[in-house]
């Protein structure tokens, strides 16, 4: 397969699963805000938002302050934002047009279409629909590209660069997700435990689907310690750590095969660290400073990934 | 000026062959047809077959509109059109060959060394290269006009890389997923075998000892006006569609980077102008070539189809010549009339023609597309005083033609079933022998009495359907 190729899918891959993380990330503030709190807990809310999802100060340059609406069209619709929704589906259609020799008609099919329908959303289109429906549905037509993408595929190594693509990505962004909220969500000691906690980890556990599971698991009320746990250690969690990085070195054994590249050693060293981790030392550590050490070394990871397979030049 | 309609003739009554299928059509209930209009867009829309339009905010996507109604030929008057653009293919490659080698016709004085030596797309670099297998042009576009019964003019011949073959394909598609019933009762001859021909001969120019050779498209990027066809004819091929930066040149070969490491390429079929191609040869600034692959070409070790350097024998100043091109080298009479036309660098030719704008077609010796050309009988004043201080400026630049009564065909438009004109782009595929598959590219123009059929000013397409026995 070319280079550039493998480039695209697993752009288009990256570009569908972050249009998903930013829906579930505006979601969880969306969530949050229903609880009712001082102005100020409410305002940092949104700030963290545009924190995890990036481009906090192009939005402060151009918006001033942060509000709710601004917050919630700079997220979905505005195209200046390169991690918009918008610009994430934008970005997928076009690897994807790039990809027409490629992947198959019915991925094809759904990813234009999505990007047709969202195109034309416009601040009273997102209104009139209800921005919460509307994130519904960006994240049930990511579910469909992925079930499209998983149905019609042939497994061999362009399916898995998609594999690569998403798990990569879906792996960053719960870090950032855990970080961003371990911040804002701890108050005061008082509240530990304290309804208030009860609704914001449960919004947080709830924007990854990990609300039922958690209670499935642990039986138990929502400390953010099992949180924490839930989402780097258990290997079973879809969205966490352990389960992205099982599948990226699941993933990388099949495309190397026997070379051996950088990629996958870089990829072991972050499994073991993970699969293997003990909540204690990291929480000694700091769950802050674990969390930012994986995300650089997730995009290392990447961009190796690319150094190794798709040459560019 | 009434246009030859290829349904109803002159007197107002459905040509025999036609007369069954028309009493199909009329048997339909505009509802109906504007429901299988709509199908037939969200189709396209859907398959992404949309073409760029340039000029606005760096190029907009737009689906070229789809006229449900086919156009109809016989056996019969396909072989003709069929044996002409062969003729024509078989001596324009054979004029490239002795213009890079002997340049015998330019000795005999049948065609002037100037207008073959000065002209930009003469490309020095070809002279005293022989491409494998002699052929040039692996793919021609011939677009074809017609005026009356027997009467057929081409109108340009296209060398370089046509494109437009992807809606031939893709308009008979969705035809048959519309009316599958019209395909069982008529004998309409398949086209879909298109891309099999075209890899077999793409295989076939392969440098000497590469039993299975690498074919690839290379396409100048997704920006490109007919990048969904480049993308279209790869997949169809099953070979990998690449970019410039996609391959590159070491000790004397093509590779393209693969997630495996450096593969060799074969055959490249370019849908790249000449310029683009390398930029140590041509345009230095060229992001879409690729360094030292002219030398390769050069030395054998990589085919490019089509041919560097054809583009001389198609453009316009050259076009008027090609019926004696043709006697020259095959000592044939053309099957195919040239349509008579004005080089404006004669002076004689000028002087009528600036009398005449407003009765002629004048264009761009270069042009294409439909652009920058003046349609006299549809011009205002104003126009027709602007182009005139265009082509005072430059008058070697510019041709003029009668403008061509060009036929109709019955259209679907908001109006209903009406007659529109139409020209014909077939393609003639270059291998061991020339071919064609059996239909086209037709092109109408919607708008009422417009002669343009060109895409990007408002032009649709139809099925080309040749009846068999």
């Amino acid at each position: 397969m070319l280079g550039r190729t493998a480039d695209s899918l697993y752009w288009m891959a990256r570009y569908m699963e972050r249009a998903e993380n930013v829906a579930r990330l505006l979601d969880v503030g969306l969530r949050m805000a229903l609880i009712p709190s001082a102005k100020e807990t409410r305002d940092s809310a949104w700030a963290s938002t545009l924190e995890v999802a990036g481009g906090q100060e192009d939005f402060l340059q151009r918006h001033g302050e942060i509000s709710r609406n601004h917050v919630i069209r700079y997220l979905t619709i505005d195209p200046e934002n390169p991690s918009s929704i918008y610009s994430s589906l934008h970005a997928a259609r076009e690897n994807a047009r790039a990809l027409r020799g490629t992947i198959t008609t019915e991925i094809w099919e759904s990813l234009n279409s999505t990007w047709l329908e969202y195109r034309d959303l416009d601040e009273g289109g997102l209104h009139a629909r209800g921005v919460r429906n509307l994130l519904d549905w960006v994240k049930e037509r990511v579910n469909l590209f992925r079930g499209v993408a998983n149905g019609t595929m042939l497994q061999d190594d362009s399916y898995n660069f998609v594999r690569l693509g998403w798990s990569l990505e879906r792996g960053g962004n719960t870090a950032r997700l855990l970080d961003s909220k371990y911040h804002i969500l701890l108050p005061s000691v008082a509240d530990v435990g304290g309804a208030v906690d009860y609704y914001q980890w449960g919004a947080l556990l709830r924007s990854v689907s990990a609300f039922r599971a958690y209670h499935k698991i642990y039986s138990n009320v929502i400390v953010p310690r099992r949180v924490a746990e839930l989402l780097i250690m258990r290997a079973d969690m879809p969205r966490s750590l352990h389960a992205c990085l099982n599948q990226i070195t699941a993933t990388l054994d099949e495309l190397c095969g026997r070379r051996p590249f950088e990629c996958r050693r870089l990829a072991g060293e972050l499994h073991a660290r993970i699969a293997y981790a003990s909540m204690d030392a990291i929480f000694a550590m700091g769950l802050h400073e674990f969390l930012t050490e994986f995300i650089d070394r997730n995009s290392d990871l990447g961009t190796q990934i690319q150094r190794d397979f798709m040459m560019l030049a | 000026m009434t246009a030859f309609d290829e349904w109803y003739g002159t007197d107002r009554t459905p040509r025999d062959m036609i007369r069954e299928i028309d009493r199909w059509l009329q048997a339909q209930p505009v509802e109906e047809l504007g429901r299988k209009r709509d199908e037939a867009n969200i189709l396209f829309r859907r398959l992404g077959i949309t073409f760029i339009v340039y000029g606005r905010e760096g190029g907009t996507e737009r689906l070229i509109p789809f006229d449900i109604v086919p156009r109809v030929f016989s056996a019969a008057e396909w072989r003709r059109l069929e044996e002409g653009s062969i003729q024509r293919v078989r001596a324009l490659n054979m004029f490239l060959a002795d213009i890079y080698s002997k340049q015998e016709i330019i000795r005999a004085g049948a065609v002037p060394s100037d207008l073959i030596l000065a002209n930009d797309f003469y490309q020095p670099q070809m002279v005293n290269f022989q491409p494998p297998g002699g052929l040039y042009t692996h793919v021609a576009g011939i677009d074809i006009v017609r005026t009356g019964e027997t009467d057929f003019f081409v109108l340009e011949d296209n060398l370089r890389s046509p494109s437009g073959v992807s809606y031939m394909l893709e308009n008979r598609e969705v035809m048959m997923r519309l009316f599958p019933d019209l395909f069982a009762t008529f004998p309409v001859a398949p086209v879909n075998h298109y891309p099999d021909d075209l890899l077999r001969n793409l295989r076939a120019v392969a440098p000497r000892g590469v039993d299975d050779p690498t074919v690839v498209v290379m396409t100048p990027g997704f920006y490109n006006s007919a990048y969904f066809e480049h993308a279209f004819l790869a997949d169809q091929m099953g070979v990998e569609l690449v970019e410039g930066r996609d391959l590159f040149v070491r000790d004397g070969v093509v590779y393209m980077r693969t997630t495996e490491g450096p593969r060799r390429v074969d055959v490249i079929y370019r849908r790249i102008d000449d310029e683009f191609i390398d930029p140590l040869a041509f345009r230095p600034d060229s992001m879409l070539g690729v360094p030292g692959l002219l030398s390769v070409y050069r030395s054998g070790r990589v085919a490019i189809a089509n041919a560097m350097g054809t583009g001389v024998a198609d453009d316009k100043s050259v076009y008027p010549y090609v019926p004696d091109i043709i006697r020259f080298y095959l000592d044939e009479e053309p099957i195919l009339r040239n349509v008579p036309t004005y080089m404006l660098r004669k002076e004689e030719d000028r002087k009528y023609a600036l009398e005449h704008l407003g009765e002629l077609v004048t264009k761009e010796v270069h042009g294409a597309g439909g652009y920058g050309m003046l349609v006299g009988p549809a011009a205002t004043k104003a126009e027709i005083e602007a182009y005139r201080a265009r082509v005072l400026d430059d008058p070697a630049n510019f041709i003029s033609q009668p403008t061509l009564a060009l036929s109709t065909c019955p259209t679907f438009v908001e109006t209903g079933i009406a007659p529109r004109h139409v020209d014909l782009r077939p393609y003639v595929l270059g291998g061991d022998r020339f071919s064609l598959v059996p239909g086209g590219l037709t092109r109408v123009a919607l708008v009422e009495g417009s002669l343009v059929v060109n895409s990007s000013q408002g032009g649709g397409t139809k099925d080309t359907w040749v009846l068999g026995q």
